[in-house]
């Protein structure tokens, strides 16, 4: 069926419910990237052998990322009287012991990560958070007194310190619905926002909204979305189109994966929003291929969308159609670059070119062309619905909302988390992150990607938005976090980065094919010790110059890891330099494993796992590693249990 | 566009909206360095040398590409700015050899001209290169990727200039480099070697491989001239050191073709200073060349015609004029042979090429030329129909600037009967069988004046002779138009309807038209067409006949032709007759001459006994070429005034060693009537001589003083007695040339034929059936050959076989055959096989391709060992008198 009317889209919504709640046994698997990665897909199909072994009347499903990456594959469980358990790192051999107890009544205390009580439903006049309870017709509140105990000692979602401080807006779907299901997606108040906006907002109110919210592209630079979407609708060209920047190619990033993944449908939606306001017909999401999953479920959920008419041509009997397609991204790193990005959807060598024209003015087949990032996009239908008040009562004076993060590094805990602007870095790696992993010390964050920037402890209290982290030396960049302890030499982290920046130019303008590569040289002499104090002149002279002449962002943005590396970590340069010493002990050329006599207790793992064997000894006595054999490749030390092995 | 004022370095300045930073700053004279920057190119902005400050901008600013706003406020000169630069410059330099003291390009370097500016002697950022291999496989282009410094320019000129997407990039970062295709050596890809990239590379990384080691920027006379090839009429300039041509540029401000030129007019020089250019005027005796002085060749000639002309009468004469030679060496010989051998009979080349274009055009029109202009039929036009025209081979620049505006959105249909390069950018290709031109043309016309879509006011305000052509393209219904031409209706009814709906639409043809014995039928149904669909008179629009030879317009221009005086004035008009008598103090006779392939026939029935062949080669470029030497053997005497020792000049008795357009001064009219100045580069070679001063002291032996000083002189002679060169003389013709017709002094010149008013009035509808050719194929001879010509060889071979470049690259003849044809005989690609006709046979390199459709071959006629005109046949158009030269019925046998 086609939905045409808000009556229809109320009868979707109602049979979304009941998938989402149905008054029987239901068990969800998340299967996004991060959980098949850890074996959801082998805890899946163990499930559903189960299933059929045991003959158990369940339904089995999927949904997305939670956010808790770490903790997965995450498995939750829904009974018509319970709350909604989430069983952590349930890999396919847990499966038997988790229906075991499940059937037995009980919870698998072992294996429980948190409940869920409470959960945000739509209701015709907006959002509510619910009772779960509520949902089932045949509410049954017989359960015991001790399973109730036995639950009510279950952590509540809200509770878990990963959890506690966050806020989702564009993630609010994600890990909640199954994403190739869009009647689950317009049960929690999917595809109303565009109603909304079709049938009771002109165009230029809709832009006004977005503006009035003060959302700022979140791709990276920040630029007001709404005041976009004004340049592009201004423009005197038609068509005019509607493009998603969906290539996240960060090392370290899967915001955009993990919203895709998790929720499809807030993407399209928005774009849809998007084109209505700007008076698109058409919208391309730039995809990396390398996103595989990703791309499956877009393409199922425009599928759906366009079967129940939401997608194509007068949507809810309005003048207003719309198509989308998804151009796959060939790995280009810098097809990230709007200009380059819309040059390979043209099917050119995805380069940038000098700006302005913008692509507002002259994009796609030089016309007006409007860009924004999966997650600027995923905001618009809740500003829509709740207002632009709404979302700008959250945040910092000139940065509002919230911020998705990819949480990496030496991190307790890893994953994907949206946190209100204006949250410090310290409370987003302490409070959410639950600091660096035991035992280490805290050394600096990357923020921003491999273009961003790195800061030190003493910059834990900047306060995520936009301004404050530009003038801390780094970028908000498009989400990735990255946390260095002390075991990390920040010369050869700069020089990390630095590599992977260079290498994915597109070498067309001279500053940052040329430029990267010879600071690539510099400090790949410095690890070695081979620089000279001249050089760091040279490498911010180097810096200076690509950061004011290059074409694009990428070559401006090269040399920021080293710029903010050199601000704030000079000495361990003038280290490498002067002593010839890597005081991380990173560097292989600066460094030389021993082993300490007195720890190390013969057992020989070292002699087994060296690749060069450089190391001998006899049983049960202290070993030796030979120098000259020795490549300094650290695996010795890792191995060893005893910590016997150190570096000078 | 408005104005707006800007500030550049302080200084308040007013300028338009739409321009950018560097073009402001050039025009006041503010200096910004640039590397990647080409003023004939889109701007790339790689290079950075040319950044400059904006105010407000967070980052500099390349001032190549960036436009100026209003209230903008730019610093040149910054500390940031002139570190940026000079870093950018040292970074260059540091992945770029220094071996400039020999490298061919010292002195016409940019990137050292920087290095010098800026004073930097090596680089403060050294560092690792990567090493590419040379490419230098190729005849023409050696490509050294250890001196690109990636500005692109080569990979944008082959895009933008040539359209032809052979050079891209691969890779990215520091590895990034310009690759041909998929990293071919340029000799394997698709690149035709036009040697545009080689134009606009600012370092050593792309250098003409004939001119290395030859010498340096410094040493070079460069003199500005036109092209000895094509019709197009491209200028260049010659770089002469020592008496000796080293290197064709060329650079934008050339009228017809700005930077670009094809791989003859760039590589295809060295010819000129050939060691077997003809150095002294020689005598056959006992069958054996012997060197002669000019005053015994000169007397003997003399005393041998005046004895003919005696005895048989001046009809006994013939002469051949040059479509290679100049204007003013063609008026010189058509009024020697008027005037002192006192006969009509003169043509040349142009009756193998255009003479249907003359005499259907005129019919039509009334006037024989491409009616519009090569800038505005690539310009303006909205769709295309080329038909029998290999554009982009014969004529190479107009081809390239056709592929950009097709690629511009420019619609294209091809009518064909082989797959060339143009048809791979047809939205539509009519692959017709050959002869049946006037079906398909008709065909087309039915489908408009069915649909309703002609041009009814210019019909009726601007011709005659419709209802007879609605009558006669009636019977052309698409469906019995398929069953002649082998062209689907559907396809015939889609194209008629993209050229209706698409105005300005232009209508070009070359040689496929022509060459039948329906050419005058083909061009009549051209201009039909054009004129139903009100596309004359108009930018963008016209019948344009691509002419061949560099200056085949000319030669027809100024009377090379047996019925017509300079300017197309008929020889049978008394007041003509009398007008030239007066002018030229002769008795003149009224009766027209004969036609090139007449004289043959005549020579062979003995009733012409001597001929005169000025820079002609029938021997190779005629039909049915054992005949032609059958007649040239039978003459009493054959004179042959060349630059080489052509097929046609080895049956000569007397061979007179004339210059080539390198040593010469004059004029030559391109294909759009422009005529244009050529620049003498260097003296002639040996004891050669210009060929106008030959004729002159040939005549004044003879009696007839001519006893000019310059070429400058006969174009005022011209001038006085041709109307359409009327305002045109030596002293008015800057870069740009004046395109005829150009009746006086003050006349600008003609950009377009027939805006407003036909030449004759009215335009005139000429009703025409279709005629088939004069040899169809049968069980004997079952194929069609269907003849042409290749883009690295020029016309009989002369100058291209001696062209080291275009030798290597194309070395022999093929004939093409459809694969289905090839399995049926047992014919594999590459191998030999033997062609025969009615008039010979010939042993040649199958090319098995599907270029060519079931059941037709094809061959070039370049090549005289292996000639496709020895098989052609020498069958005559009534009213053209061209031969059909692209037609006849061979057969195809295994050796």
């Amino acid at each position: 069926m086609k939905i045409k009317s808000y009556k229809d889209l109320e009868k979707i919504r109602k049979e979304g419910l009941l998938s989402l709640y149905p008054s029987k046994l239901k068990i969800v698997v998340g299967r996004a990237s991060c959980g098949l990665a850890a074996g959801a897909g082998e805890t899946y199909e163990a499930i559903e052998s189960e299933i059929t072994n045991r003959k158990l009347d369940v339904i089995l499903t999927k949904t997305g990322c939670l956010g808790f990456c770490q903790m997965e594959p995450l498995v939750e469980i829904l009974e018509p009287d319970r709350p909604k358990l989430i069983y952590k790192n349930m890999t396919h051999d847990k499966v038997n012991k988790l229906i075991d107890s499940f059937i037995e009544g009980k919870i698998a205390e072992d294996l429980i990560l948190l409940r869920i009580d409470k959960e945000k439903i739509f209701r015709e006049n907006g959002v509510i958070e619910n009772d779960l309870k509520k949902f089932w017709t045949n509410y049954k509140s017989d359960i015991s007194d001790e399973v109730k105990n036995e639950i009510n000692k279950v952590p509540l979602y809200k509770e878990i310190p990963f959890f506690k401080k966050q806020k989702k807006i564009a993630l609010r779907n994600c890990g909640f619905i199954n994403p190739e299901d869009i009647k689950e997606y317009i049960a929690k108040g999917g595809y109303y926002a565009l109603y909304k906006a079709l049938n009771e907002m002109f165009p230029d109110e809709v832009i006004e909204e977005v503006k009035n919210s003060k959302l700022r592209g979140r791709g990276g630079a920040g630029f007001p979305t709404g005041l976009k979407w004004e340049f592009t609708k201004k423009a005197k060209s038609e068509p005019k189109y509607i493009v998603c920047n969906a290539d996240e190619g960060d090392p370290g990033a899967f915001m955009d994966r993990g919203l895709i993944e998790g929720d499809p449908h807030s993407l399209l939606e928005g774009m849809l929003i998007a084109g209505y306001a700007i008076g698109a017909k058409e919208g391309y999401i730039y995809c990396r291929a390398e996103y595989p999953l990703a791309i499956h479920r877009l393409k199922i959920a425009i599928r759906q969308a366009k079967e129940l008419g939401l997608i194509g041509k007068n949507i809810f009997r309005t003048d207003f159609s719309f198509d989308i397609r998804i151009k796959q991204g060939a790995g280009a790193f810098v097809c990230g670059e709007e200009t380059a990005l819309l040059a390979s959807i043209e099917g050119r060598r995805g380069e940038p070119r000098q700006r302005p024209p913008f692509p507002a003015t002259s994009g796609l087949w030089e016309k007006p062309t409007n860009i924004n990032n999966v997650k600027s996009y995923s905001y618009v239908p809740q500003i829509i619905l709740n207002g632009a008040e709404w979302f700008s009562s959250m945040g910092t004076d000139r940065s509002k909302g919230t911020m998705v993060f990819a949480l990496t590094g030496k991190v307790k805990y890893t994953g994907l988390v949206e946190v209100p602007i204006g949250m410090t870095i310290g409370e987003l790696v302490n409070d959410v992150g639950g600091g660096v992993l035991t035992g280490k010390k805290f050394k600096a964050i990357q923020i921003g990607g491999p273009l961003g920037g790195c800061l030190p402890i003493e910059k834990l209290d900047t306060p995520i938005d936009y301004e404050s982290i530009t003038e801390a030396g780094a970028i908000m960049g498009s989400g990735g976090v990255i946390v260095v302890d002390e075991d990390t030499c920040m010369v050869e982290f700069a020089k990390f980065f630095l590599q992977f920046a260079s290498d994915e130019g597109c070498g067309q303008c001279v500053p940052c094919r040329i430029g990267g590569e010879r600071m690539l040289e510099i400090l790949t002499r410095i690890t070695e010790g081979k620089g000279k104090l001249e050089d760091l002149q040279k490498l911010e002279k180097l810096a200076r110059v690509m950061n004011q002449g290059s074409l694009c962002a990428l070559g401006q943005l090269t040399p920021n890891p080293v710029i903010s590396t050199l601000r704030y970590f000079r000495d361990e340069y003038t280290t490498h330099i002067v002593d010839k010493k890597c005081p991380a002990g990173e560097c292989e050329a600066l460094i030389k494993l021993f082993i300490n006599e007195e720890k190390c207790t013969g057992c020989g793992v070292c002699v087994k796992s060296c690749p060069q064997d450089a190391i001998t000894g006899e049983k049960k006595k202290p070993h030796k590693i030979d120098q000259g054999i020795c490549i300094k490749c650290g695996i010795c030390k890792d191995v060893c249990k005893f910590d016997a092995i150190y570096v000078v | 566009m408005s104005e707006i004022k800007i500030t550049i370095d302080g200084r308040k300045i007013k300028t338009e909206d739409g321009t950018t930073i560097l073009e402001v700053a050039e025009k006041e004279g503010i200096y910004i360095p640039t590397l990647c920057y080409h003023p004939a190119l889109p701007p790339q902005s790689a290079c950075r040398i040319c950044l400059v400050e904006v105010e407000g901008e967070k980052v500099l600013q390349p001032a190549c590409s960036s436009k100026v706003r209003d209230k903008m406020v730019v610093h040149t000169d910054t500390k940031k700015v002139l570190e940026a630069r000079r870093v950018s410059l040292d970074l260059i330099i540091s992945n770029h050899p220094l071996d400039c003291m020999i490298c061919d390009i010292a002195g016409n370097c940019e990137l050292q001209d920087l290095a010098y500016e800026f004073g930097i002697k090596e680089s403060e950022f050294k560092g690792r290169s990567i090493e590419y291999t040379i490419d230098d496989t190729n005849p023409f282009i050696i490509r050294d990727l250890n001196k690109c410094i990636l500005c692109r320019r080569c990979l944008r000129a082959c895009d933008e200039i040539q359209n032809r997407r052979v050079l891209g990039v691969t890779n990215r970062g520091f590895k990034t480099k310009i690759i041909a295709d998929f990293d071919l050596p340029l000799q394997d890809s698709t690149c035709e070697f036009c040697g545009q990239c080689v134009a606009v590379c600012p370092v050593g990384a792309l250098t003409p491989k004939i001119s290395t080691g030859m010498g340096r920027e410094w040493e070079f006379k460069k003199i500005n001239t036109v092209c000895p090839y094509c019709g197009v009429g491209c200028r260049f300039d010659l770089n002469v050191k020592d008496e000796k041509i080293v290197k064709v540029t060329s650079n934008p401000e050339n009228p017809v073709n700005g930077i670009a030129l094809c791989v003859k007019g760039r590589f295809g020089f060295d010819f000129v200073n050939h060691p077997d250019r003809l150095k002294t005027p020689l005598i056959k005796k006992n069958g054996r060349f012997e060197k002669i002085s000019w005053d015994e060749a000169l007397n003997y000639i003399a005393n041998k015609f005046l004895g003919i002309k005696e005895k048989e009468g001046s009809d006994a004469f013939a002469v051949l004029s040059s479509a290679k030679c100049t204007n003013e060496e063609n008026y010189l010989l058509q009024k020697f042979t008027r005037a002192v051998l006192g006969t009509n009979n003169i043509d040349h080349c142009a009756r193998l090429c255009h003479a249907p274009t003359v005499t259907g055009l005129v019919t039509a029109f009334g006037s024989g030329a491409m009616t519009n202009s090569i800038e505005d039929i690539t310009t303006k036009a909205k769709a295309y129909l080329i038909i029998g025209s290999n554009t982009t081979e014969q004529h190479p620049v107009i081809g390239i600037k056709i592929r950009k505006a097709v690629r511009e959105g420019a619609k294209l249909v091809v009518a064909d009967p082989r797959e060339i390069d143009i048809t791979n950018m047809a939205m539509i290709h009519l692959k017709q069988i050959p002869g049946t031109d006037v079906a398909l043309l008709n065909g087309l016309m039915n489908v408009i004046i069915k649909g309703d879509l002609w041009d009814k006011e210019f019909v009726e305000k601007r011709t005659e002779g419709f209802e007879k052509l609605k009558e006669t393209v009636s019977k052309y219904e698409p469906k019995i138009v398929e069953e002649i031409t082998g062209v689907p209706a559907d396809d015939i009814i889609r194209a008629a309807k993209i050229l209706a709906n698409s105005k300005p639409a232009s209508l070009i043809y070359s040689m496929g038209i022509t060459q039948h014995i329906s050419g005058h039928l083909n061009v009549l149904s051209c201009a039909n067409l054009q004129m139903l669909l009100g596309n004359m008179g108009i930018p963008g629009g016209g019948v344009n006949p691509l002419r061949g030879q560099n200056n085949v317009q000319g030669a027809c221009d100024l009377g090379a032709l047996p019925n017509v005086y300079p300017g197309y004035q008929s020889v049978a008009s008394e007041d003509n007759q009398k007008k030239f008598e007066e002018f030229w103090g002769v008795k003149l006779d009224k009766k027209p001459g004969l036609t090139v392939v007449e004289m043959m026939n005549e020579a062979e029935k003995g009733s012409i006994r001597a001929m005169y062949i000025m820079g002609e080669n029938p021997m190779v470029s005629d039909p049915d070429v054992n005949h032609v030497r059958k007649c040239l053997e039978s003459l009493e005497i054959l004179v042959v005034q060349d630059i080489f020792l052509s097929e046609t000049a080895e049956l000569a008795d007397i061979v007179l060693p004339a210059v080539s357009f390198a040593e010469k001064e004059g004029t030559y009219t391109n294909t759009e009537r422009r005529v244009q100045l050529l620049g003498k580069a260097i003296n002639p070679i040996g004891d050669s001589k210009p060929d106008w001063k030959i004729i002159c002291e040939l005549s004044t032996k003879m009696g007839y003083l001519m006893n000019y000083n310059s070429t400058k002189e006969i174009m005022d002679e011209i001038a006085k007695v041709t109307p359409i060169y009327g305002g045109i003389s030596h002293e008015r013709l800057d870069a740009n040339g004046i395109q005829w017709p150009c009746p006086d002094k003050e006349h600008q010149g003609t950009a377009i034929l027939h805006v407003g008013k036909f030449s004759r009035g009215l335009g005139r509808f000429t009703a025409v059936d279709h005629l088939p050719p004069e040899e169809l194929p049968d069980e004997e001879f079952p194929f069609i050959l269907t003849t042409g010509r290749v883009i690295y060889h020029w016309h009989t071979r002369t100058m291209t076989s001696r062209s080291s470049g275009l030798e290597k690259i194309y070395p022999e003849s093929t004939v093409e055959i459809n694969p289905e044809d090839a399995m049926k005989l047992n014919i594999k690609n590459g191998e030999k096989v033997g062609v025969i006709s009615r008039r010979g046979e010939v042993e040649v390199k199958a090319n098995v391709t599907k270029r060519t459709q079931p059941g037709v071959l094809f061959m070039t006629f370049h090549f005289a060992e292996s000639s496709a005109n020895i098989l052609t046949i020498s069958a005559l158009d009534e009213v053209s008198k061209i031969p059909e030269l692209k037609v006849c019925a061979v057969a195809i046998k295994k050796l």
